[in-house]
């Protein structure tokens, strides 16, 4: 039995069909899901979303981070920013990721949280850059 | 009696004043097609959000530590106020009345001894409030010369709203704009959005008993949505507002071109009616001389 997996950004609904078995890189580490996965709602970083029917991936797509709802019966990706990796720019990412990394050392390094979306957005920069390579 | 020559000339003018509004209708008409198309779009992102916060704001309900995005910052003191205004006006009373519900809303708050400061999204919701309530005007935003309002858009607004949340600068936050209803109805609707008002009622995912886990825990997850849903409640409002000022403009332009059509009507019959006076005037200037012959 397939799950259904949407990905939705907020402009449009990118993608919404039945997929065997879907990876999603989940903040701590990449997680497969199947059919009758236990509910989860986790956050993602920036990677790549690859879909499997049977055993082969059939598509992939690079996410900029975001959440993802798990149920048994579906896979709910909420993505600021989702392009199929064919259309990765490599020159694109590596501007993200300079200018990534300049924010970041502007950053001021007392406060926690904006240093911390710093740092997520370099890694998410940096995963695009993997990606495209 | 005008002179036959400037009715002629004020015909023309009217003429003219008709074809521009006419094409100023078709032009919002095709605009509001496609603003109706981006909203609906949004739909889906905001629907789900709205599930996750659901599922979330169940799992820390009555927490202690839960954020001020959710549960305000416990005073309520200091309300901001983020009006929702076209770029453009020719739009009928579109831009005004929500400069008139701010103004109301600003007031009310006022005299019950709140602080009132205004975010002003759109350059005619500017100029209109900064007449009477500029000391309240804590910025301004315009997007004039944008031919689509992109999601990081409302995403730099609602980092500039997060931002004043967390230095202290507000308790509270309200937006107000022009909910598109139909082509010809645009609702002023005022939107709490700080605290986060409860998502909702609607469809609830089904576990069959189970409950969701949460990777990493609630509160950073939480942390996390919060600015995004925050975002999209900015993004729905700011594409409500621009297909609502289609539709208005649309509306406005409509009536504008039926009053001209009815101008022209009457303008012509009163040269005609001139020229005829004209004719039958010299007419009977002829008659009479050749009588005196």
């Amino acid at each position: 039995m397939p799950t259904k997996l949407e990905i939705v950004s907020p402009e449009k609904l990118l993608l919404s069909r039945p997929v065997d078995m879907v990876v999603i890189p989940a903040s701590e580490g990449d997680m497969g899901v199947l059919e009758g996965h236990s509910p989860m709602i986790v956050m993602l970083r920036g990677g790549t979303i690859d879909l499997y029917d049977g055993d082969k991936v059939t598509e992939q797509l690079f996410v900029d981070g975001g959440f993802a709802e798990i149920t048994q019966e579906r896979c709910t990706v909420l993505a600021n920013k989702a392009i199929p990796l064919a259309e990765v720019n490599k020159a694109e990412a590596t501007r993200l990721l300079t200018e990534a990394e300049a924010a970041y050392e502007a950053a001021d390094k007392r406060d926690i949280a904006a240093e911390d979306s710093a740092l997520d957005a370099i890694q998410s920069a940096r995963a695009m850059v993997e990606a495209a390579g | 009696m005008p002179s036959l020559k400037a009715l002629r000339t004020r015909i023309n003018s009217v003429k003219s004043t008709q074809k521009i509004t006419s094409a100023m209708k078709m032009v919002a008409a095709s605009k509001l097609r496609r603003a109706q198309q981006q909203a609906e779009a949004a739909r889906p992102y905001a629907e789900r959000m709205d599930r996750m916060l659901r599922a979330l704001a169940a799992s820390v309900a009555g927490s202690p530590t839960a954020p001020p995005l959710l549960v305000g910052t416990g005073a309520d003191k200091v309300h901001l106020l983020i009006a929702v205004t076209a770029d453009r006006g020719l739009a009928g009373a579109f831009n005004s009345q929500i400069g008139r519900a701010t103004r109301n809303l600003a007031r009310r708050l006022e005299s019950e001894g709140k602080t009132v400061k205004i975010l002003a999204v759109g350059r005619k919701g500017r100029d209109y409030l900064r007449r009477e309530l500029s000391s309240r005007i804590v910025g301004d935003i315009s997007y004039a010369g944008k031919r689509r309002i992109d999601f990081t858009d409302a995403q730099e607004i609602g980092e500039r709203v997060t931002a004043m949340l967390a230095a202290g600068e507000l308790d509270s936050a309200t937006l107000v704009y022009n909910r598109f209803q139909s082509v010809i109805a645009q609702v002023v609707t005022e939107q709490q959005i700080i605290p986060a008002p409860p998502p909702p009622e609607g469809e609830t995912t089904d576990l069959g008993g189970a409950t969701y886990e949460f990777e990493p825990d609630e509160e950073t997850i939480l942390a996390k949505l919060l600015p995004q849903a925050l975002a999209i409640q900015m993004y729905r409002a700011l594409l409500e507002s621009a297909a609502g000022e289609h539709g208005a403009r649309m509306t406005a332009m409509d009536n504008a071109t039926r009053n001209a059509g009815d101008m022209i009507k009457r303008l012509s019959q009163n040269y005609n009616r001139a020229r005829q006076a004209n004719i039958t005037k010299e007419l009977i200037e002829i008659i009479s001389g050749a009588e005196a012959v």
